[in-house]
């Protein structure tokens, strides 16, 4: 068994595009429950819309990348006033299961036949990053974001971290993005407008009393939230191609749960959360199979390699019942008020 | 629904068999009947029903400034039509009268919607273009609205009580404890996954045993988590987004064990295929839907006696309207919430076999494809009221199977969503609820 290669291959998850997605998605999901108390269960449509904005807006509309990863974005935003302006009244867990049915009907559209020329159905998307456009376009996609790599070709770094110039050049892109996105909450939380978004957390009759408009300050955090969970998504869709199968409730419930491990109501909690969650996801899918395919385990490594996720849940469980403030957040900065 | 999506898979395969026969047949037009040779270009088709040619069939083409033609297939289902101008649109019509009966023209899943028997096409650069219409038994064009109409009601009927079972087990649980249930779905699965081990283990002839026993098994599995997980954490008195976020972690874990345990193909429970019979028209039941159906209304109906009438029933809604009266008044709310966890798993297990039959096959993730509709269900009809959670379901299980009429099949599951969205934005307490739930 190859400990040395399963150990590198875990630890080079700690800066991987998709740990980056994660976090920043997280991060919005800090904002909407952590600072917001916005129980928002559809975080998976907020990055489908995003990755899917981008896409679109480069195949179909014919953008350049840049210009479509804000249409990615302004399609996030959109959804969140949709979400927003009828549901952010109702009570806890009811706007849990408004934003869940919200994204499950974003992936539903997304996936449907009907909007096939648009979204790809099944298939989903691809060639949009170029160079070399798609098949049936060959100019589509040329100047796209691969293109824009400054970075020369070769391999760069050390061992676990060497990688080809598009590898690191997504994660430069992607670690600026997160400062930049990390920073900005920061900033938002310790200022007046945070205290109120906190103050509503914990008390919104008390907040509203003191003449503050509740619902405008909800509907600014869900935004806000939203549009770091289509960084999130957009993360994903200049990392590989976006196909409508990634964007289901589960994805949804990993992120509680790299957000719960990290501590929902802290700024860097999401990014350890989500650095936590994915090393050892990679660490435990390839230690089981190696495992059992070594005979040290009862299992297939079929069945060796779906442990993570039995163990991805029951360690949420526990998590809420035994340390609902996560690993790094302040257990008197109360998680879970109603 | 299951007719509706083997149809379709079959017109694909016959569709993609005419498609390679056309760019065939172009190679040979000569055999077709041919309408205005003289014009410089060409638009030729063939129309087949499971690869054997159709004749006689009459194809009207018209296009831009005024050209009209009419041309009807050979013995090979072949017809080529000049027309007098490339890079314009002209619209081929199939003249569904002259098909033979019982078969009409079927979708092409390209696209999907429009009147398959009307198509336009584009004759481009090249000049010629080859079309093909998929002919099939005539699901759609043949079928009167009315037999459709009645097909969807009972299959929306049949749906309906079958999430009816899994919710009014949810609302109780809610009712009584106020836990959003995600891992619901779990339990769902659990019925199906558990008569299907037990067949696995003892024969298919022993179903009638092993479905009683998978209900039994259900209920222990419901008495267990009550016991190891719920009632502690009543105890320590947990909030209820805690608790919701504890069932969305057990939910996942539960899960994903039975994809180990049970992989991610799709197994058939024994007589999932069974024979349909007509009842009229083109509306067809199979006898499992009818003895499904049954059994559901009779489980309802015991269910609905026992809450109304029993002891323990009457204590149940006491502790929904009202926990701590009720437990000031003398009911033992830690046990009648352990029976309303067992009920609740066995009725979700039953409507989980039943799902079975239904899709049909099981799979280590059916409970979740239905999480949302029972959500829907229990939340149209009345957060924690049993009687709302039934009228809810039914209205759900309809609305899906009806809504297929008007909008792609594969939406059908976005009405009963945007139904949920809708009904907790104006009414939030449900049909059968009382505003003051609504916190």
């Amino acid at each position: 068994m190859d400990f040395l290669g399963i150990f590198t291959s875990s630890i080079s998850f700690i800066i991987a595009p998709t740990t980056i997605a994660y976090a920043l998605a997280t991060l919005g999901l800090a904002l909407h429950f952590g600072f917001g108390g916005l129980l928002n269960m559809g975080m998976a449509g907020f990055m489908a819309l995003g990755a899917y904005g981008y896409a679109i807006g480069i195949l179909s509309f014919g953008l350049p990348w840049y210009l479509a990863a804000f249409v990615g974005i302004a399609a996030s935003i959109v959804f969140a006033l949709i979400l927003g302006i009828p549901t952010l009244r109702l009570r806890g867990d009811y706007l849990a299961i408004v934003t869940i049915a919200a994204a499950e009907i974003v992936r539903l559209m997304l996936l449907s036949s009907a909007f096939g020329g648009l979204t790809g159905s099944a298939d989903g998307l691809s060639g949009f990053n170029g160079p070399g456009g798609t098949v049936t376009n060959p100019t589509v996609g040329a100047g796209g974001f691969n293109d824009s790599n400054p970075i020369p070709p070769g391999d760069y770094g050390f061992v676990p971290f060497l990688d080809n110039e598009r590898t690191w050049y997504l994660r430069i892109v992607g670690i600026v993005i997160l400062a930049i996105a990390i920073f900005i909450v920061w900033r938002l939380v310790n200022s007046p407008w945070g205290r109120v978004i906190k103050g509503i957390r914990e008390d919104e009759d008390a907040v509203r009393s003191l003449g503050k408009n509740v619902f405008a300050y909800k509907m600014q955090a869900l935004i806000i939230g939203g549009v770091l969970g289509a960084l999130g998504g957009l993360m994903l869709a200049f990392s590989t191609n976006v196909n409508s199968s990634v964007y289901v409730t589960s994805l949804t419930f990993f992120l509680w749960t790299a957000l719960l491990l990290g501590g929902a109501a802290t700024v860097f909690g999401p990014l350890a959360g989500s650095i936590i969650f994915w090393v050892l996801q990679a660490f435990l899918g390839l230690v089981f199979p190696a495992l059992a395919e070594a005979g040290l385990m009862p299992f297939t490594t079929i069945q060796a390699a779906q442990i993570k996720y039995i163990i991805v849940g029951f360690a949420l469980v526990l998590l809420v019942v035994f340390r609902p403030q996560g690993l790094f957040g302040n257990k008197k900065e109360l998680t879970f008020v109603k | 629904m299951r007719t509706m999506s083997t149809m379709r898979r079959l017109a694909s395969a016959v569709g993609a068999f005419v498609l390679a026969f056309g760019v065939l047949g172009l190679a040979s037009p000569a055999q077709a009947d041919v309408v205005n040779p003289e014009m410089p270009f060409k638009i030729s088709g063939n129309v087949q029903n499971k690869g054997e040619p159709i004749a006689g069939v009459t194809i009207n083409l018209t296009g831009s400034s005024g050209y009209a033609a009419t041309v009807m297939t050979d013995a090979e289902g072949k017809f080529t039509a000049g027309v007098p101008e490339k890079l314009a649109d002209y619209t081929v019509t199939v003249d569904e009268t002259t098909l033979p009966d019982g078969i009409a023209v079927i979708d092409n899943p390209a696209t999907e919607f429009i009147e398959a028997n009307v198509q336009t096409v584009t004759v481009g650069p090249g000049g010629r273009v080859t079309m093909n219409f998929f002919i099939g038994q005539g699901e759609r064009h043949v079928t009167s609205m009315f037999d459709q109409v009645v097909q969807r009601l009972i299959s929306g009927l049949n749906f309906g009580l079958m999430l009816a079972l899994a919710s009014v087990g949810l609302s109780l649980i809610y009712g009584t404890t106020g836990i959003s249930n995600f891992a619901h779905a779990e339990l769902v699965t659990f019925g199906a996954v558990a008569t299907f081990g037990l067949v696995a283990v003892m024969g298919e002839g022993l179903l009638w045993l092993a479905i009683p026993i998978a209900l039994v098994l259900s209920g222990v599995l419901g008495w267990g988590l009550d016991a190891a997980l719920w009632a502690p954490l009543r105890r320590r008195g947990m909030g209820l987004v805690q608790l919701m976020i504890v069932s969305i972690g057990l939910s996942l874990g539960i899960r994903y064990t039975y994809q180990f345990f049970i992989g991610g193909k799709t197994e058939q429970l024994p007589g999932s295929g069974a024979e349909r019979f007509n009842l009229f028209g083109s509306v067809s039941l199979s006898m499992i839907d009818i003895v499904s159906m049954g059994v559901s209304v009779l489980i309802i109906i015991v269910f609905a006696w026992w809450l109304s009438t029993s002891k323990i029933g009457k204590a149940t809604r006491a502790i929904s309207d009202n926990p701590s009266l009720a437990a000031s008044s003398g009911i033992d709310v830690d046990g009648v919430v352990r029976i309303v966890w067992i009920i609740g798993s066995v009725l979700a297990g039953f409507s989980g076999i039943l799902w079975a039959y239904f899709r049909p096959g099981i799979r280590w993730d059916m409970g979740g494809q239905i999480l949302l509709l029972i959500f829907a269900a229990t939340t149209l009809g009345g957060l924690g009221t049993s009687y709302g959670a039934l009228i809810g379901s039914l209205i759900v299980g309809i609305l899906v199977e009806g809504s297929s009429l008007f909008i792609p099949s594969d939406l059908k599951y976005v009405g009963a969503l945007v139904v949920l969205i809708g009904i907790l934005l104006f009414r939030p307490q449900g049909i059968l609820g009382r505003k003051e739930r609504v916190g």
